[in-house]
């Protein structure tokens, strides 16, 4: 039974997810956002139920579709919109931008341009807390494109073999970029964990509070010494692969999608079951959806006047 | 800019023991992992067996499985794991047998490692050691055999170790793991054998401070890793000809003492370079353009170049013995760049 006040902060955070990827898709169509950025709408119980499960100082790695992994660790609007926009406020001094957004106050060891890229730095991550001796946990997110990667399963491996407290959070949105999961992935995908070792749990991605409880299960397992677990998040991306893939027809049908969003938003499952709870009303719900909206517009206004950085930092942190 | 010698030290310092190189880097690693418990090493059998090469014999007695770690074959993920352990207060030595495998881990070498310091403004370090060789001879065949260098020296974030002696292995060791940036760290599976001067007391050697192993007059020698027996050998060659050969060890590409390989040039007018990358778009061709840009007014000859063959090394030694720089072949190249081939 998830607690009153956690279901609330569970909606707040994927209401602010899903309003700071509006804004940032506006950005993109108005020409004002450098390149280009992966929206995690549609996702936002998966980053929102395994990140409310940790605390501030486990880390998490993240993906190229990473701002809800970002935000859902804790990390404010107004750098990350710096970040994507690439000033010298953002996280990373507009360096990274948004696939390379990394906020290590909250133990975010970054997004990642690489598929499976970040698989070894969450493992590694895992290793150092326990040679350590800290009970910190490590939460690896990525796609089930990334299954297609080698590095996971060598890692995977030494994850069981050494008992590292790792979760691997795969988050299966159904498409390798452009192409079905089913054109690129033999047997089953449960079974690449599970042949390790490792446990996996297959949890409806859509619902926060199952992602919740199977990550705050999986967390308290790993940080009592019991090891590596493999969350497969059944998920759904509502935009394209990034923000300039609009013409999908050739992929996937207009009919998907809108049954995912009608049937299966991860926010107006939350929304209904906090109504029917009787945790707060509609008009509560709206108040939290302004809220975290207007503090996205709030940032994002601040992050179009910042500053750019100075051009002669072009060579700084290249060593440390 | 050069420090003192291997002769010069010998003498300079009390308790100086003739160790090999092996041993020099086992010394180093020891140290390290006595000195910092944030220090662990993991690699394919580097525990019990010490390597195939035995250069870490005995640590797992010492510092215990947890810290010698024998890892599964796995070059990436131990890579990518040693990276993370980096980023969050580790300071691991990597430990890839073979130079040729760097291309089992170069995404995480050179899209990870190289660049997280930079895309996070600076913000997250990876102070992560990988240890590798390079070096022709052994009759090991194409995937045993390359000095792939110059594939990681091209990554704007790494830096790039070569040492020639166990002195210059055991000093520039120790700076690699205190170091806060991946450093790649080659040792020339030759030379493990090698001895040479190492004094007793604890010591470390900065990176991007060049060495003049020999010191000479009519032409500069510069040469990297195990070449750098290659070339004094031929100095020595050349000495019987009347010809007087300094020879330059850079010690690290990555960063490169430009101002070292430049003086001595403008010194002795000619300058040859020897390294056993292909020579092909090698790190020999960088550090020839250095010496053509720096010391072009006093240069009375076109800068050469001896690398490895452009081929893959072959198994025959017949073969393979012809694709790599030996102290006939730079004498004759040093020969002619001072007009007496």
């Amino acid at each position: 039974m998830t607690k009153p006040d956690l279901a609330l902060r569970m909606y707040r955070q994927m209401r602010k997810i899903r309003s700071f990827e509006e804004q940032v898709n506006e950005l993109y169509r108005g020409a004002k956002m450098p390149g280009l950025a992966h929206l995690y709408t549609g996702e936002e119980a998966v980053a929102v139920g395994v990140c409310e499960a940790l605390r501030q100082d486990d880390y998490v790695t993240s993906t190229h579709r990473g701002h809800g992994h970002c935000l859902a660790k804790g990390a404010s609007a107004d750098r990350m919109l710096c970040e994507l926009l690439g000033k010298e406020e953002g996280y990373c001094r507009g360096k990274g931008g948004s696939m390379h957004i990394a906020d290590h106050e909250n133990g975010n060891l970054g997004a990642n341009a690489i598929v499976g890229g970040s698989t070894g730095i969450a493992t590694g991550a895992a290793f150092s807390a326990k040679a350590r001796g800290t009970d910190q946990v490590a939460v690896c997110f990525f796609g089930e494109g990334a299954l297609g990667q080698g590095v996971l399963y060598e890692v995977m491996n030494m994850a069981s073999l050494w008992k590292l407290p790792v979760l691997y959070v795969c988050e299966n949105n159904l498409y390798n970029e452009y192409t079905h999961f089913s054109e690129t992935t033999a047997g089953d995908m449960a079974a690449r964990a599970a042949s390790f070792g490792i446990p996996v749990e297959k949890v409806d991605g859509q619902d926060v509070r199952a992602v919740y409880a199977a990550a705050a299960s999986a967390v308290e397992a790993a940080r009592t010494g019991e090891g590596p677990a493999f969350l497969l998040c059944h998920t759904y991306r509502y935009h394209g692969h990034h923000v300039g893939d609009v013409d999908r027809g050739y992929y996937r049908s207009r009919e998907e999608e809108e049954r995912w969003q009608n049937e299966r938003d991860p926010i107006a499952l939350l929304g209904a079951w906090i109504v029917a709870e009787g945790i707060a009303d509609e008009d509560e719900l709206e108040r939290i959806g302004r809220d975290v909206a207007d503090e996205v517009a709030a940032a994002a206004e601040h992050a179009l006047a910042a500053p750019f950085p100075d051009p002669d930092e072009v060579d700084q942190h290249v060593y440390a | 800019m050069s420090t003192p010698s291997v002769q010069e030290l010998a003498t300079e310092h009390e308790g100086t023991r003739e160790i090999s190189l092996a041993q020099a880097v086992n010394e180093a690693l020891a140290e390290e992992l006595r000195r910092d418990p944030a220090v662990f090493i993991i690699g394919e059998d580097v525990a019990e067996a010490g390597t195939p090469f035995k250069v870490l014999n005995g640590l797992v007695d010492e510092f215990g499985p947890e810290r010698v770690i024998d890892s599964p074959i796995s070059e990436a993920g131990i890579t990518g794991l040693g990276l993370g352990a980096a980023m969050t207060g580790m300071r691991p030595v990597v430990d890839v047998m073979f130079g040729d495998f760097l291309t089992l881990v170069m995404d995480q070498l050179a899209n990870q490692a190289a660049k997280i310091h930079y895309m996070s403004g600076g913000r997250l370090k990876a102070p992560l050691t990988v240890r590798t060789t390079l070096g022709a001879t052994r009759r090991s065949a194409a995937q045993h055999s390359q000095s792939l260098h110059a594939w990681v020296a091209h990554i704007p974030g790494l830096k790039v170790v070569l040492p020639a002696t166990p002195y210059d292995a055991k000093g520039l060791l120790k700076t690699a793991i205190r170091d806060d940036n991946p450093v790649v760290f080659f040792e020339d599976k030759m030379m493990f054998a090698t001895k040479g001067p190492v004094p007793a007391e604890e010591y470390t050697l900065p990176f991007g401070v060049a060495d003049v192993k020999r010191e000479g007059e009519d032409v500069t020698i510069v040469a990297t890793s195990s070449m750098v027996y290659v070339a004094l050998e031929a100095a020595e060659l050349l000495a019987t000809e009347g010809v007087s050969a300094e020879v330059v060890d850079p010690r690290t590409l990555v960063p490169l003492d430009r101002e070292a390989l430049v003086a001595s040039a403008r010194k002795t007018g000619r300058a040859l370079v020897v390294d056993e990358g292909h020579q092909s778009y090698g790190a020999s061709a960088e550090l020839a353009a250095v010496i053509a840009e720096g010391a072009f007014w006093e240069l009375d000859a076109p800068v050469k170049r001896a690398g490895a063959m452009d081929v893959p090394i072959p198994f025959s030694p017949v073969l393979e013995d012809q694709t790599v720089p030996t102290a006939a072949s730079v004498f004759q190249l040093a020969k002619s760049l001072v007009g007496k081939g």
